[in-house]
């Protein structure tokens, strides 16, 4: 199996999603794309459906410290502690799981366990999860934190990549949509409108 | 591996199904008048393609379209969001087990159930359907987008009278050559055609070619021509059979009534000429036209002096015919009978008398005599309850139709009784028409199988579907059928309604198709003897 790249740890866990915070700061995976987390025999996969960098005390907001300085990069050189008091965590919504060699686009048993390691799927395996579009029907009916339209678009670009012929993937997914969203043009449109190539 | 189109989606029996076209078939390269099968669960149903549509999933998709410049979302919209759909009225059915194979197919009692696939038809469907070209069938065209031979039985074509309509310059004369030599080649039955503007027996015409070989040309051994103007045909270089000479002796009253119109006769002038004909007997014609007034009739004859003039006028025109003599020496219809027992078909041609007085006036005497003696050889043969005596099937050929069986003479022209008694006596019509809107409804009622190529006349339509089941449907096809070459053909022959594009005639190769080689090598054979 390819080196697969480690994302974060689970700090939070529902039966819908997972939110993980990353080891690095601003080292999140970008929206739209696939991560896993759970053990060899049970697989949970989700799309990363929201990102925030936040302060490491809720009450304490950051403070602007770069009056005096040239770059960006020198506040972070000049405060090397910020790095350990913000953080980056990243939000997953749940959109299949795999049980051994079979691969489900449904909603699991059994949610994420905290501190859980997650990773970013490698393509391969994005690769595999794309032959089906059961999945979009779950992000269709999620609340979510971002517009539906935009994970929806952001996660069909993200797997086209992976794929050999993008454009053959994204014209197979747009008729699912198609089919998905027959009674909602006007989303359907936003959604074609974002995935065109 | 046949390419699927779609699915069955509604339907009933009575309309038809409607069928989803599936997003990789394109609605464009469907057409109406198609050979489509259907998959059913159990059944495999075969119909044709009668309408074709365009569907969309929302109601706001058409009324505010998307941006379609873009490739993408075409395509993507393809086949979901807008689709196309498909009108299918199925015909016939066959079923999947062995007994219902061997039976063939059988005219549709139900429908295929939601969701059958449905296919374009294979050669072999085609084949299952319509039969392959065996000592019975001949192939006469393609289904309509199909490279496949689409047969013919014409053993039992000719045992109904039947029709080839559709307006002029759509190929009805080609069509109908293509049929005469079916009918010559595969059935046993005999033609008689009254070629009124000389196309069927040397060569015909063709609209911006050179002339096509007519059936002498083709199967010199087995066709007549007989002539009514010698000289016309020697010009044209038609070596004839035989010249029809026409005496006044020979026509009767019922021969006038149905000049009727053409000769612009009032009713009391068509009474009058039978009462003349009881008076004076077979020379009526010369006598009555001898007559310088009323005061000259005979005792006992009330005919009024603008009658007689009226009458006397239309006689003239008779007369006027070059081909008409005041008594004829040879007998035209003996001679036409002896080829016709031989099995020897016949097409008299008129010449430069292209005239409708005078296709009317010798089409209805001969027909009249020779099913006189059809007549009575039939009832001869079944009294001795003899299937030898019977004369052969006898195929009547006539152009310009409605001028014949209008509402108005079909009950007079013998033409009227033989399309109503079918083949009681062996004798069946095929009948040419561009109007058949003129012909009467019950003569167009009986008529066992009908071609047609377009009409555009709604009346004309409505009148070759009368009486047809799924005339809506194919009413649709019809009135969208190409303007040359191509043609609807329903009823008793055929199993199920089929549109097509008939075989090529013209071509070196055509003939050569038509011709058995064993028969083509024996004429050039013949030419260095």
């Amino acid at each position: 199996m390819a080196e697969v790249q480690r994302v974060g740890e689970v700090i939070e866990a529902s039966t819908t999603g997972f939110t993980a915070q990353c080891y690095e700061l601003y080292q999140m995976p970008p929206l739209g794309s696939m991560v896993k987390t759970g053990d060899s025999s049970a697989e949970l996969y989700g799309i990363v459906c929201n990102a925030a960098t936040t302060s490491l005390e809720p009450g304490r907001r950051p403070i602007a410290r770069g009056k005096d300085e040239d770059s960006e990069e020198a506040i972070y050189r000049s405060s090397p502690q910020l790095a350990k008091l913000l953080r980056s965590e990243f939000e997953a919504l749940v959109v299949g799981h795999r049980e051994g060699d079979r691969l489900y686009q449904r909603l699991p048993p059994q949610p994420a366990r905290i501190h859980g390691f997650v990773y970013q799927c490698p393509p391969d395996e994005v690769k595999d999860f794309g032959k089906s579009f059961d999945f979009l029907n779950i992000i269709l009916n999620a609340h979510l934190p971002v517009p539906t339209e935009e994970l929806v678009a952001a996660s069909l670009r993200r797997m086209s990549q992976a794929h050999d012929d993008q454009r053959a993937f994204l014209v197979a997914a747009g008729k699912e949509l198609a089919i998905l969203l027959s009674g909602n043009l006007n989303q359907l449109n936003a959604i074609l409108g974002r995935i065109k190539l | 591996m046949t390419e699927r189109l779609g699915i069955v989606v509604s339907g009933s029996l009575n309309k038809g199904v409607e069928v989803r076209l599936d997003s990789s078939a394109s609605i464009e390269d469907m057409a109406v008048g198609r050979f489509v099968t259907i998959e059913g669960e159990k059944r495999r149903f075969f119909g044709m393609i009668t309408d074709v549509s365009l569907g969309v999933t929302d109601q706001r998709l058409s009324l505010t379209p998307p941006d379609v410049s873009d490739p993408f979302i075409a395509e993507v919209l393809a086949g979901t969001s807008t689709f196309g759909t498909l009108h299918v009225s199925p015909s016939l059915v066959i079923g999947g087990d062995a007994a219902a194979i061997l039976e063939g197919p059988q005219p549709v009692k139900t429908i295929p159930s939601h969701f059958s696939a449905v296919k374009l038809s294979t050669q072999e469907d085609v084949e299952l359907v319509f039969g392959t070209e065996d000592e019975k069938r001949f192939f006469i065209g393609n289904p309509l987008d199909m490279e496949v031979k689409l047969c013919l039985n014409l053993e039992e074509l000719v045992k109904r009278s039947n029709g080839i309509f559709g307006k002029s310059g759509t190929g009805k004369t080609f069509l109908t050559r293509i049929l005469l030599i079916g009918m010559l080649q595969k059935s046993r039955a005999v033609n008689l055609v009254f070629d009124m503007h000389n196309e069927y027996g040397w060569a015909g015409t063709r609209e911006g070619g050179p002339p096509v070989k007519g059936l002498k040309q083709l199967f010199s051994s087995r066709v007549a021509v007989f002539t009514l103007d010698e000289e016309n045909s020697r010009h044209r270089g038609v070596s004839t059979d035989g010249v029809v000479r026409i005496g006044y002796d020979e026509i009767e009253p019922d021969d006038i009534a149905l000049l009727r119109q053409t000769l612009n006769l009032t009713d009391l002038a068509v009474e009058a000429v039978h009462q003349l004909f009881r008076r004076f007997g077979r020379n009526w014609i010369q006598d009555t036209l001898d007559l310088k007034g009323a005061e000259e009739l005979p005792e006992g004859l009330s005919i009024h002096e603008g009658t007689l003039l009226n009458l006397q006028r239309g006689l003239a025109t008779i007369r006027r015919l070059p081909f008409i003599e005041p008594h004829s020496p040879d007998n035209a219809v003996k001679a036409i009978l002896e080829h016709l027992d031989r099995g020897t078909n016949v097409v008299l041609e008129f010449g430069r008398y292209r005239d409708i007085t005078a296709y009317i006036l010798v089409a209805n005497m001969l027909s009249r005599r020779i099913y006189a003696q059809y007549q009575s050889r039939m009832e001869k043969a079944s009294a001795a309850a003899k299937e030898s005596l019977k004369p052969r099937p006898l195929v009547i050929t006539i152009e310009e139709a409605h001028k014949f069986l209008n509402p108005e003479v079909a009950g007079q022209t013998i033409f009227g009784t033989i399309a109503r008694e079918m083949r009681k006596y062996n004798v069946t019509l095929l009948v040419i028409d561009q109007r058949p809107s003129g012909i009467d409804s019950e003569v167009m009622s009986q008529m066992g199988t009908k071609i047609t190529c377009l009409l555009d006349n709604d009346r004309d339509i409505d009148s070759v579907l009368a009486g047809v089941s799924g005339r809506n449907e194919l009413k649709s096809v019809l009135a969208k059928l190409a303007a040359k070459q191509q043609a609807l053909i329903f009823g008793h022959a055929v199993p199920m309604p089929v549109a097509f594009q008939p075989r090529e005639y013209g071509s070196a190769q055509s003939y050569r198709d038509f011709v058995p080689q064993k028969d083509a090598e024996e004429d050039i054979e013949k030419l260095w003897d």
